[in-house]
């Protein structure tokens, strides 16, 4: 049986990075839906869940023509030397875009859940926004922010139809482990896709397991 | 000197009212804000510390102005240097004692100050402890410390003991005295119990519908001066009693309870639960022995 680990590392970089932009992007956005008193925030809500309802090959599509050097923003880019489509970069913008929701609502429903009375006292005591995020609001939400980790995390590993519209299937450089099953599968290499499936199953589990368990034993600390 | 004029629509459980308040505070008094509930006492309180904005207004603070809405000046609540004490103690629940005082210290001088005031309001040995481990009473200890180690302008007291027991009431009563005596912060205690008014402050004003209706000392508003009893005291009704053509009412007066006798007329538009200050004119106690 023919196996090559690279696919599977190159998931979990992909997931790795993603998920760090996403805690950078996903606290702020959630941040401003939740305190922001911008009548048009719902739009921008709107936005961030459309990943939800939409088939991932829509939003892959989108971004295919929205990065193809034929059009303004790819050529633009192309011009600058980056290359989007077909790359590792292309699969890290289209990863964030599409699980976006799964790491933005839980924190949003996390501060959307903070007692207003906790932020008005800190305020009362002279802090700031800043402060009272950093010193109160975030240690407090720390269930919240590990479930929007953990689930950007895991639905980034378990990403297809974005990655394969934008990244093709690229060996080293954008074949992630879905892509490689489907590839042997095509191939009619059932042992190695299954190999593939399964190391996917077990380490998906373990980093749920892992999770359950670790909120189960934060949620007892207050 | 606070001066403060306002105006803010509320929303009460009637419907729409208007609160409408203008009113003088001498800097360093003590004085209560008494009122039923829904009477606008606590958007008094949000609106002074900055937290609810009112439609149009003016306040002033030592000389500072904190909010005028003809020059669109309204000082953000952090820089209002101001206590605020709730009802619901706000402590934070992920700081030990001595974190959530130590997150109120502006700066060093404050948190050199810490050790002092732990021990004066008997927290010694709870430093380390989670607000969810010790007792309502502590905790509105802590949380007084909290609003008073910063040194703030006014303290506002938005019914701080209505959770709890009588005892720790009574005890947490004297820690106010005692830190008010020591500071002589101006503060204003907002409240529904009658024998805490009497027992604070020197002042109160009574809210009633958004509106100031009466205010002085607790004695001038709450006693009608043609009573001129030897012994008065306010209590609560806690039970109605027909007793053929007399009415025994059990008042509940501090720690004790006692009976009185009343007429149909004396107990006209009293229910359980309604305070009441009973007086007794020519009245000679023996005193039997010392407690």
């Amino acid at each position: 049986m023919h196996y090559d680990l690279q696919p599977l590392l190159l998931t979990f970089r992909l997931a790795l990075v993603v998920t760090v932009i996403l805690f950078a992007l996903g606290l702020p956005i959630a941040y401003w839906i939740v305190f922001s008193r911008n009548r048009f925030k719902y739009i921008v809500e709107t936005l961030v869940s459309m990943p939800l309802v939409l088939p991932p090959t829509v939003i892959g599509f989108y971004l295919l023509i929205a990065f193809s050097p034929k059009y303004f923003l790819g050529h633009f880019l192309g011009s600058l030397g980056v290359r989007v489509v077909f790359s590792f970069t292309g699969l890290v913008i289209g990863s964030v875009l599409f699980s976006l929701p799964f790491m933005v609502n839980p924190i949003k429903a996390g501060l959307q859940n903070f007692p207003l009375a906790l932020i008005e006292e800190s305020f009362c005591l002279g802090k700031s926004s800043w402060d009272t995020l950093r010193s109160v609001i975030l240690p407090n939400i720390r269930p919240a922010l590990l479930t929007g980790i953990v689930m950007a995390f895991a639905h980034t590993i378990g990403e297809f139809g974005v990655v394969l519209m934008i990244g093709g299937n690229i060996p080293k450089e954008t074949r992630l482990a879905s892509i490689a099953i489907y590839n042997e599968v095509e191939a009619l290499n059932y042992d190695t896709a299954g190999l593939y499936a399964l190391i996917l199953v077990i380490i998906s589990f373990c980093i749920l397991l892992a999770f359950y368990y670790l909120n189960r034993k934060r949620l007892n600390i207050f | 000197m606070i001066k403060l004029r306002f105006k803010k629509e509320m929303q009460t459980p009637r419907g729409k009212e208007l609160l409408d308040l203008d009113l003088s505070i001498p800097s360093g008094e003590f004085i209560t804000v008494f009122g039923e509930s829904g009477a606008g006492k606590t958007t008094f309180l949000r609106i002074l510390a900055g937290l609810t904005q009112p439609q149009e207004g003016f306040i002033e603070v030592d000389g500072e102005i904190w909010f005028d809405s003809l020059n669109r000046i309204n000082r953000p609540v952090q820089q209002r240097k101001i206590g605020v004490v709730f009802q619901e103690n706000n402590l934070f629940p992920h700081m030990t004692v001595r974190e959530n005082l130590e997150y109120s210290c502006g700066d060093k001088s404050a948190l050199g100050t810490i050790d002092e005031w732990i021990i004066a309001m008997g927290l010694k040995g709870l430093e380390s402890q989670k607000p969810d481990k010790i007792s309502g009473g502590q905790k509105q200890r802590v949380a007084l410390i909290r609003a008073l180690i910063r040194q703030p302008k006014v303290l506002l007291l938005d019914e701080p003991l209505s959770d709890l027991d009588m005892h720790s009431r009574l005890n947490l009563q004297d820690e106010i005295i005692k830190v008010y005596q020591k500071t002589r912060t101006t503060t204003i205690l907002v409240s529904h119990d009658l024998s805490e008014v009497f027992k604070l402050s020197k002042k109160v004003f009574v809210i009633d519908h958004g509106k100031i209706t009466k205010s002085g000392s607790p004695q001038e508003v709450f006693v009608n001066n043609d009573v001129s009893g030897k012994f008065k005291f306010t209590g609560e009704i806690i039970e109605i009693h027909k007793d053929g053509v007399i009415n025994i009412l059990t008042l509940s007066i501090g720690n004790n309870v006692t009976k009185v006798a009343a007429s149909d007329e004396e107990i006209a538009g009293l229910t359980i639960g309604s305070k009441v200050i009973i007086a007794a004119k020519a009245f000679n106690p023996l005193i039997l022995s010392r407690l």
